[in-house]
């Protein structure tokens, strides 16, 4: 190759149309997800916390889940919160679904309903949705002293006394831990609220883009366990042995990543090569 | 096939047709993803206005109304009053009145974001730095917490042995970075082969 | 007198929240709780101000056919549409959530398509970013990328295979020199939360009700 064929070349490369490596990207993550690769995953310790308390709770105790999450992040999340309702009901532990972000009520509630009926739960007996009330802060330091100064009904309007696993359940005392499902700033809300003000034990799960945050707080003991984007789903799928999204999502997300690092590093070899091409002329 | 099995498939082709007419945005943008843009920004503000409706006023105010007796009712007056406060900013000659609702909610929120902070995260943090010194992994803790926030100390130049500290910060704070990359790579590509399953499990029925 | 009623305000809301944290039994608990409850109530009320705001822009552009007219009469069709079928599913059903109301329907096929789709795109453009913009130029921009390379291979099964150590470099990573430096971000910008709360309470910071 001559130096100006060399030239040129680098200089495709350097400029390559953004739309060539968005091409690259589907077909990376399709054609795994077509043949349907699968592979297995190791636990890690944070997730193996959280399934060690969960495994820890007697059946007649009762967990809280809060959806602080939305379709933005629900292919990461949803596949979590079915693996935890899964573990409670599989337990005889009782849920008690609420949430901080009103528009992803919805997406709780659809894994809620789904979850208990695959178990056969009753609602008001084995469930309860209490739904959403705003103001986020305010609404979890409330639930502290009683819940149904805020919630006095449940998502349908019903009363909280008419329903019978509400008896014996008022404040975070009452509950045997918060899995906090989220995707924004909202469990730190928890945590700064409901766990250093009340003593609640809390579970969260996060995006990958916010479960860096947390290893912090894990590492303080103020979270009892932590799942991390699509493949604390997987770890949990293959703990509760119910293989779902976040397993199958294991295979295209190996090789996307093998892709952007060998983007990543063919990006620096054509920077270097120009660099020094335009350092000898 | 019912009308239940029709609305099925008549909503999972509406579904991937805004899922390709947001992607269409790849290529270049068009009329086809504008169109699906402000139809997103319009179903949102409906349903903000649902859950002001059926989750916020209706069970916290008008049910509460008729349920509760003597002062407990008569004390939702106060934050009724509060509301339509806050909903004069929508006519600019009298929007002033909103500044107490707003002074409220940030008075309330101040308040509790002080506590919040000091007891529920810098006093357990720090707490929680105080590891023994018996190895190697505490000490690189406790080194990143305290050359990272040296980093951050702009009232001094960073010179000298504050210069070596703030630049080991630096080091600390680049390999955080990476691991947030790292993760951030991870999610967005958690979220394409998310819509990827749909389109070929829920949509095109292939997987 | 215009500033004045409203730093009042929130300098006595702020001081009783602070107080209460303090003494949280009644009778300022039970106040509490109840100042607790009127700021949910007041809170989710000001959405209802943002919504106006678009939806007289929109409508404006239509009355007056301004360039993208149609654009805004499609949203606020979405809108209407939205809050139709909310108010059936509420009246039918008890609530707007129920699993056979409308609402959940257009949640399902349309909210979720678009909400999520909006996100995914970005993994296309994080792909292209990292190949134009990631460059290798000193040895803090290194250490990004190793330990960005190392990460992600260490969270996937295919890095396992490649080496058996990249989850356990990868874990190390995430639980000490992350740990180290992001709890250091932490306390600074906890620090500074603390700070402007106070300024606020105080009325030293006034942004708020301009």
């Amino acid at each position: 190759m001559t130096q100006d064929t060399q030239k040129t070349f680098l200089e495709k490369l350097n400029n390559i149309d953004r739309r060539i490596i968005f091409l690259v990207i589907f077909i990376v993550v399709s054609v795994p997800m077509l043949l349907k690769l699968t592979s297995p995953v190791q636990i890690s310790p944070e997730v193996q916390k959280a399934y060690d308390y969960i495994e820890s709770i007697p059946a007649g105790g009762a967990v809280m889940f809060s959806v602080d999450y939305d379709a933005t992040s629900m292919p990461e999340i949803q596949p979590m919160i079915l693996c935890l309702l899964s573990h409670c009901f599989q337990k005889d532990v009782k849920v008690l679904l609420t949430g901080m972000l009103a528009i992803g009520m919805p997406l709780g509630t659809q894994a809620l309903e789904s979850t208990a009926a695959e178990y056969g739960k009753k609602y008001g007996v084995d469930y309860v949705n209490m739904g959403y009330r705003p103001g986020a802060q305010a609404v979890i330091v409330a639930m502290g002293r009683e819940i149904r100064d805020i919630f006095a009904v449940d998502y349908q309007g019903t009363p909280m006394d008419a329903l019978p696993m509400m008896k014996d359940i008022h404040n975070y005392g009452d509950l045997a831990a918060v899995a906090v499902m989220a995707h924004g700033a909202t469990p730190e809300y928890w945590i700064q609220f409901a766990q250093a003000r009340y003593g609640a034990k809390l579970i969260v799960g996060t995006t990958a883009v916010g479960a860096p945050d947390y290893y912090n707080y894990l590492q303080a003991e103020q979270l009892v366990g932590l799942l991390g984007g699509m493949r604390g789903a997987a770890e949990y799928e293959t703990l509760i042995d119910k293989p779902g999204l976040g397993l199958l999502a294991m295979s295209p997300q190996s090789w996307v990543h093998l892709a952007i690092i060998a983007l990543i590093i063919l990006g620096n070899v054509t920077y270097l090569l120009t660099k020094k091409k335009l350092g000898a002329s | 096939m019912g009308s239940a099995g029709f609305m099925q498939i008549f909503g999972v082709w509406m579904a991937a047709f805004f899922t390709l007419a947001i992607f269409s945005f790849l290529y270049k943008d068009n009329v086809v993803y504008k169109l699906a843009e402000h139809v997103y920004i319009g179903l949102s503000a409906g349903y903000w206005l649902i859950y002001v409706m059926f989750f916020d006023v209706k069970p916290m105010l008008v049910d509460a109304w008729f349920q509760k007796e003597g002062f407990d009712r008569y004390i939702l007056l106060l934050p009724a009053f509060l509301g339509l406060l806050m909903l004069t900013r929508m006519v600019p000659k009298i929007s002033h009145y909103s500044r107490a609702a707003i002074a409220f909610t940030m008075g309330v929120a101040a308040g509790l974001g002080v506590t919040g902070a000091i007891h529920g995260m810098i006093l357990p943090q720090v707490r929680a730095t105080f590891l023994p010194l018996n190895s190697i992994n505490n000490i690189i803790i406790i080194v990143g917490v305290l050359v990272t926030l040296s980093y951050f100390y702009f009232s001094r130049e960073h010179k000298g042995a504050l210069g070596v500290s703030a630049k080991t910060g630096i080091i600390f704070l680049m390999v955080a970075f990476g691991a947030a990359f790292g993760y951030t790579v991870m999610a967005r590509i958690s979220l394409l082969i998310g819509r990827s399953y749909f389109l070929y499990h829920d949509w095109l029925g292939i997987i | 007198m215009k500033q004045r009623i409203p730093l009042t305000i929130s300098f006595i809301a702020g001081i009783f929240i602070i107080l209460t944290f303090y003494f949280p039994n009644s009778p300022l608990g039970d106040i509490e709780q109840h100042t607790l409850v009127w700021f949910a109530i007041v809170v989710g009320i000001s959405m209802v101000v943002g919504v106006e705001s678009l939806v007289r822009i929109n409508v404006v552009k239509i009355m007056k056919q301004k360039q993208g007219w149609a654009y805004s009469l499609a949203l606020i069709l979405a809108l209407l549409l939205s809050l139709v079928t909310g108010i059936m599913g509420q009246v039918k059903y008890g609530s707007p959530f129920h699993l056979q109301s409308p609402f959940m329907y257009v949640y399902t096929h349309m909210i979720v398509p678009l909400q999520s789709t909006m996100f995914a795109i970005l993994s296309f453009f994080i792909a292209s970013a990292a190949y134009r913009a990631f460059r290798v130029r000193n040895l803090a921009a290194t250490m990004l990328l190793l330990s960005a390379v190392l990460v992600m291979l260490g969270r996937v099964p295919v890095g396992e295979k490649i080496w058996s150590q990249f989850p356990v470099i990868s874990e190390w990573i995430m639980n000490v020199p992350q740990v180290g430096a992001k709890r250091g971000i932490m306390i600074g910008s906890f620090l500074g939360a603390a700070a402007t709360s106070i300024r606020i309470i105080l009325g030293i910071e006034r942004s708020y009700i301009s």
